[in-house]
């Protein structure tokens, strides 16, 4: 079962502290649907798997709306 | 050909103790930052720095430095014991994060307001929103003593805070040696 929260309009730094905090709460190996539609979004949740070792398994741009697909470590 | 094993351990344990001395100065994950500036524009600035960092999951002290103290001071607080001198910087540095000036095109306090108006339409949180957040997100706040009395700030007046304290230089120079980034607001 995967968890998804959804940060659509929120700007910067939301979307991110969102996702730190949604994560805690699921076990590794769980996944985490993200919606942002923050433009910024792409490169900022890409450095944020790559700084705290959890996987970005897919992300997608639905016309502006990004959903990011999140493994955790 | 002859090895000499007594000369490879001894060279073998001084590579050890390198190895454990450069270990030993590796830095932390942590960012510091010197908040010197009580510009709304920076003050917001270095708050969403430090909320970003902390949901990264690094650890993030900020050290705040003369004019940067009026963001933390309460808006409700009064602090009691002033001569006049002190008394008229009280009331001339802004009385906490909501009232900071703009550092450009401040008009007065107009600007100031245009950009919260903006901040709100953009659903950026507001400075004390994200004040309160890096408190949930366990930023840790350090304030300039030497500033606090230069400036006649009594603990009395400053914003409750969960990881709050006051330190001197050394305190800062000690956190931002063992942090691999310091900023300077």
């Amino acid at each position: 079962m995967g968890t998804t929260v959804d940060c659509s309009g929120l700007n910067c730094p939301m979307p991110i502290v969102k996702l730190s905090q949604a994560i805690r709460t699921l076990g590794a190996g769980d996944t985490l649907d993200i919606i942002s539609t923050d433009p910024a979004f792409k490169p900022d949740v890409e450095a944020w798997c790559n700084k705290t070792g959890n996987t970005l398994v897919s992300f997608t741009d639905n016309d502006g709306k990004f959903v990011a697909s999140i493994r955790k470590a | 050909m002859e090895i000499n094993i007594d000369a490879i351990q001894s060279h073998v344990s001084e590579l050890k103790t390198q190895v454990d001395d450069l270990k030993k100065n590796q830095p932390d994950d942590k960012l510091v930052m010197v908040v010197l500036s009580g510009d709304l524009d920076k003050v917001i600035a270095s708050f969403i720095i430090a909320t970003g960092a902390a949901a990264m999951g690094t650890k993030v002290v900020m050290f705040f430095t003369f004019w940067g103290i009026s963001a933390l001071r309460d808006k409700k607080k009064r602090a009691k014991g002033k001569n006049i001198i002190l008394k008229m910087f009280e009331l001339m540095l802004p009385r906490g994060a909501s009232k900071l000036n703009l550092s450009k095109m401040n008009f007065s306090g107009i600007g100031a307001k245009l950009i919260k108006y903006l901040m709100k339409k953009n659903n950026v949180p507001s400075l004390e929103e994200m004040i309160d957040m890096a408190g949930m997100m366990e930023v840790n706040i350090l304030i300039c003593e030497m500033s606090m009395q230069l400036m006649g700030f009594k603990r009395d007046e400053i914003m409750d805070y969960p990881n709050l304290s006051y330190a001197g230089v050394a305190t800062f120079l000690e956190e931002a040696r063992t942090g691999h980034t310091t900023l300077f607001i």
